[in-house]
């Protein structure tokens, strides 16, 4: 074995001796470094005669090119040792939880209101709204309810004053609307209304969305439609049946009450009608010349169908437990 | 309206077997609230008649009975103390199944025993019963019990609309069974009752309109101690009307059977003339259900020269009311204008069979007919002689011809409905029709209240054509744009549950004190009639109702609480109520939910602060104000501006109310108008600078009052070159920094849209900023 090869084989065993980068720094000077023996033995050269100086330089230089890659292939593999040390120090148990913010719900209301909003969009009808402390005018007498008409008595009303009362139902936006905005039209008004009454079926404020188009030709048959085709969409169910049965609102006529098949019987869901004449009357439309219907539904009724809840009760108390099923 | 099935099927004769019926009338707009069988069922069990009873030889409580049940006599051990020769029993046969228990031949204490002898509570007919059952000597002996006491009924219970009062008599619903099923009627039997006494009674009305017809007699010599018959006094309490002297119990029946009220007078505790009138003002009557009010001028009564002696159409007087000892009275049978009496029982709290009915409409054809009806009864049972009938009759409802053109129909249901269809349903329903170019001219019923027009004849025809023959049209869809309000307002609703809140829906009613109180309005809108006192008051703020849900969540071992609600808030007064849309939240507990990694704290202001400021894109401010709301901790609350605008209030709830509502924590609120809030402008795109910004710190010790955004407002003012954005990024107090004083420590960002910036130009700027600092606000330069 002549020296650089000694040189080389002396490299390999030192480089392998290296545990981190900055020993393997330090190794490298030995050999490649300033004073390195591998420098020095180049720098020799000079002292050759002019046939050997290309020979011996070129032997020194393959040992050099080897030393050099020893040191490489030994620089990456403490690189990977110390790599894969780190990722094994920084290994998490990825099953703990997360710093997780509740999640949140709206309302099982709101929840209904927006499907009712949706599906009513989805045919043309747009939302209004109107106030709460309503007059006794628009809540009952526009709509054909005068004073100490026993309809009256068929909603225990709020009041305020003589004249002011909470309203009973959202249709006295009807009226409000009609006032305002000339036909045809296609309007839904959802909102909270009032009646003295608290139960597990009954609570002083609840929610109702009224319905209300008219235009030259709507009829009766169109809102059978338009109340068939919402309930199926709303409760997902094309065999869902709809059961039209005569009643009575003073503000529309013909009028209806809307029931559904639901568990081998029927349930109330709402009224409906055609708008009645004195109503037009009092809003100055020619009801020879328009027609139409308008509809009333309850909202919480329709949220207890949907989800299950059996009392009324819970949509008010506002229990956390309750409302995080509704995420 | 309730009634005994059996009741209405002796007049109408129909095929249809109870569901069915319930079905037609359903369908027709008659809703049948409820139809039950009559009591509970069961089988063998006849009538029995005590012949002979005799001691039973080993016990003292039990007797032994022969019972005769027709063609055989049965011995039946029995032990109730009402058990004695001669009576009639409902007696079970062996075999006889009862609600509770299955008859079978038993020995009892050694005697043979072949049968049972009932009580209503062994019959399942009542939940208490002393004793057993005494029959009517009417019965005969052996006839099956169910049969003798017509106990193979059903009670029907119809919920009326207030347009048909035609159906509150069991003729009533009978005539309207027949015309929806085609079916026939059997008129009501009354005879013209013969003059037997010539005593009669003069009636003035004062009030010819409030009383179009009004007939009254006198009947002499009756006996108001008689039993009246099984049937009648079943039939009454089938309708759920209690039993009280044969005189009343026939009016109450002749009312439910025709439907008009009558009121029968003790006729020798009248004094002179009977007037119908107004009343005075203030004008007393003591009524027959013992409650003495005051009438007002309003008020129609029936009179005599003493005064008022009934409340027209309501209720009669105490003064004259009939009792065991009248031996002459006078019968009443009136129509009263409904729109007289509509509201006249309400307003004195009171409701009546007959208020119920006048103010919906009576049939004025009837009132002699049920007249006589009474007065046979009456003479049939309670003996007595009939005087002549006083009529007086004044204007009577018109029933005015309808025209109904079948094109509007047509329109209205959209279907043809055949022309001989719409004439059928008019002859079956009563009403008189006859043909015109364009339809019909048809004339509605006295006892229909509810037909004045075109469109009411639509709904007759609809009505009895059947709803469910009418197709449904489904909807063909177009487009539109949702209106933007509900949208936005969903947004709103959509960030605050993205940021861990519950939305909650609570009462638009609180209790008084805490509105003027907590909420602060000394002027609140307060309900005259409130369903309970913490449901007074119609709030002015959402805050009061989230601390009720806090409450009632923390009692349930809540710890942590994230809610918000959109509503409309209530001020103002009279005629000038104003109703603003907030969205309120509340936040409570920990910051975080709790977890094992990050330490946990409470919620502070600048997290509320965050939720706040995550409600919309563009810049609110925060101020510090003098008109805190008294909810708020002053020191911890800021008032909400946007775009100058004050739209509300964030903070911390006042340490009193933390105490008042006894909370461990104080929560933090907020409660800001949405309008403001959801406007939507336009806004204009800023070009991006090419050029980096330089980045300056510098931190500053000024005293501790001395408000950040105080600071910042008045650098941004100062217009100081190219700078971009200045920003707090610490805040220190304590160790090294002088008691109240402050380190603030500020990043300065400084831009040219133009060129990049030399070192020169930063500092300049840089040290025309601390300069200002130092002369605003005192600051000193830390290092």
């Amino acid at each position: 074995m002549n020296n650089l090869e000694h040189t080389l084989k002396e490299a390999r065993e030192d480089f392998d001796q290296c545990q981190s980068v900055t020993d393997l720094d330090q190794a490298k000077a030995k050999y490649l470094g300033k004073t390195g023996v591998l420098t020095e033995a180049l720098k020799s050269l000079g002292k050759l005669s002019a046939e050997e100086k290309p020979k011996v330089g070129a032997e020194i230089n393959v040992v050099k090119q080897d030393v050099e890659e020893a040191l490489e292939k030994r620089r990456e593999a403490i690189l990977n040792a110390s790599q894969a040390k780190q990722l094994e120090e920084e290994s998490l148990d990825v099953t703990l939880p997360s710093r997780k913010e509740d999640q949140g719900s709206l309302h099982p209301v709101t929840q209904t209101l927006h499907r009712v909003e949706s599906l009513f969009h989805s045919i043309g009808f747009s939302v209004v709204h109107g106030p709460q402390i309503e007059s006794d005018f628009y809540n009952f007498t526009a709509l054909n309810i005068p004073e100490s008409h026993p309809a009256r008595a068929m909603h225990d009303t709020f009041y305020i004053d003589e004249s002011y009362v909470l309203r009973t139902h959202t249709s006295p936006v009807q009226i409000r609307h009609l006032e305002k905005n000339k036909p045809p039209l296609k309007i839904i008004s959802p909102g909270r209304v009032y009646r003295v009454d608290s139960d597990a079926t009954h609570s002083p404020m609840f929610h109702q969305v009224e319905g209300l188009w008219v235009d030259q030709q709507v009829s009766f048959a169109d809102l059978k439609g338009v109340i068939e085709d919402f309930l199926q969409n709303f409760f997902e169910n094309k065999d869902l049946k709809v059961r039209f049965r005569p009643s009575y609102f003073p503000f529309t006529e013909p009028s209806a009450e809307i029931d559904m098949s639901w568990k081998g019987g029927w349930l109330e869901i709402g009224g409906c009608g055609m708008v009645h004449p004195e109503v037009f009357k009092h809003v100055g439309i020619d009801s020879n010349q328009y027609q139409g219907f308008a509809f009333g539904l309850g909202i919480e009724r329709l949220t207890m169908l949907r989800y299950g809840v059996q009392d009324l009760r819970h949509f008010f108390n506002n229990d956390l437990r309750f409302l995080q099923q509704f995420i | 309206m309730q009634f005994s099935e059996n009741w209405l099927r002796s007049y109408v004769n129909t095929s249809l077997d109870s569901d069915a019926l319930n079905h037609v009338m359903i369908m027709a707009g008659l809703d049948v609230d409820d139809s039950h069988p009559l009591g509970a069922s069961f089988s063998h069990v006849v009538v029995g008649e005590i012949v002979s009873i005799k001691k039973h030889p080993d016990a003292d409580r039990l007797q032994v009975c022969d019972v005769n049940i027709g063609d055989k006599t049965l011995q039946i051990v029995c032990g109730a103390s009402n058990a004695r020769q001669g009576i009639k029993v409902a007696c079970a046969l062996v075999g006889a199944k009862l609600p509770a228990i299955d008859i079978k031949e038993a020995k009892v204490r050694g005697v043979e025993s072949f049968g049972m002898l009932c009580s209503l509570k062994e019959l399942g007919l009542a939940e208490e019963a002393e004793g057993i059952l005494e029959l009517s000597h009417d019965l005969k002996n052996g006839s099956d019990l169910r049969v003798a006491l017509d106990l193979n009924d059903q009670i029907t219970t119809l919920k009326l609309t207030p347009n048909r009062s035609d159906c509150l008599s069991v003729w009533g619903v009978a005539r309207e069974v027949a015309a929806i099923s085609a079916s026939s009627l059997s008129p009501i039997t009354y005879e013209v009752n013969p003059i037997k006494q010539s005593e009669k009674k003069n009636v003035h009305i004062e009030e010819k309109s409030a009383c179009p017809r009004y007939c009254g007699r006198i009947i002499k010599n009756v006996d108001n101690t008689k039993t009246l018959p099984d049937g009648i006094i079943s039939r009454l309490e089938r309708s759920n009307i209690k039993s009280i002297s044969p005189i009343v119990d026939i009016t109450n029946y002749v009312l439910l059977e025709i439907g008009q009220p009558l009121h029968a007078f003790d006729h020798d505790q009248l004094q002179g003339d009977v007037i119908v009138r107004f009343a005075k003002s203030e004008e007393p009557i003591h009524l027959l259900n013992d409650t003495k009010i005051k009438l007002s001028k309003k008020d129609l009564v029936i009179a005599d020269n003493s005064g008022a002696i009934a409340f027209a159409g309501v209720m009669g007087g105490m003064s004259s009311s009939v009792t065991e000892r009248t031996q002459s009275i006078f019968l009443e049978s009136a129509f009263f204008d409904p729109n007289i009496i509509a509201g006249k029982a309400r307003a004195y709290n009171l409701s009546t069979d007959s208020s119920y009915r006048f103010e919906r409409g009576v049939d004025f054809a009837n009132t002699r007919l049920a007249l006589e009806r009474a007065s046979s009864l009456i003479i049939e049972y309670c003996g007595g002689e009939a005087g002549e009938i006083t009529e007086v009759v004044n204007a009577l409802p018109k029933r005015n011809e309808i025209h109904l053109r079948l094109k509007k129909l047509n329109a209205i249901l959209g279907i043809e409905v055949p022309s001989q269809d719409v004439e059928r349903i008019f002859h079956q329903l009563g009403f008189e029709i006859s043909k015109t170019i364009e339809g019909f001219k048809v004339t509605p019923p006295s006892y229909r209240f509810d037909i004045a027009i075109e469109e009411d004849l639509i709904e007759e025809v609809v009505r009895l054509y059947g709803y469910d023959k009418i197709p449904s049209h489904h909807p063909v869809s177009h487009q539109a744009m949702l209106p933007s309000s509900g949208a936005s307002q969903r947004d709103l609703k959509e960030i605050l549950i993205s940021r861990g809140f519950y939305e909650v829906v609570t009462y638009s009613f609180i209790e008084d004190e805490i509105e003027k109180l907590f909420h602060g309005n000394s002027n609140p809108i307060q309900l005259k009639n409130p369903i309970a006192s913490q449901m007074s008051t119609m709030r002015s703020s959402l805050w009061g109702s989230h601390l009720e849900v806090l409450t009632y969540n923390l009692n349930r071992q809540v710890s942590r609480l994230n809610i918000f609600e959109i509503a409309q808030t209530f001020q103002g007064a009279k005629k000038d109520f104003i109703e603003t849309e907030v969205i309120s939240g509340l936040s409570y507990g920990s910051f975080m939910p709790e977890q094992w990694s990050d330490k946990i704290r409470d919620i502070d202001f600048y997290d509320m602060k965050a939720h706040v400021e995550g409600l919309t894109s563009k810049p609110l401010t925060f101020k510090r104000s003098d008109k805190t709301p008294l909810a708020l901790h002053p020191g911890q609350s800021a008032e909400v501006f946007l775009e100058g605008q004050s739209i509300g209030w964030v903070g911390k709830l006042h340490p009193k109310w933390q105490q008042h509502f006894s909370l461990p924590k104080a929560p933090l609120i907020f409660e800001l108008k949405i309008e403001i809030l959801l406007q939507d402008k336009a806004f204009q795109y800023e070009d991006i600078s090419k050029f980096l910004p330089v980045r300056r710190d510098i931190a500053i010790v000024v005293d501790a009052s001395v408000e950040v955004d105080s600071i910042l407002d008045a650098v941004y003012k100062a217009k100081i070159p190219c700078l971009n954005r200045i920003a707090l990024f610490d805040l220190y107090q304590g160790k090294g920094i002088a008691e109240n004083k402050k380190s603030v420590a500020f990043l300065i960002l400084m831009q040219d849209t133009s060129k990049t910036l030399v070192d020169s130009e930063v500092d300049f700027s840089v040290s025309k900023i601390v300069e200002l600092l130092e002369k605003q606000f005192g600051a000193t330069l830390r290092n």
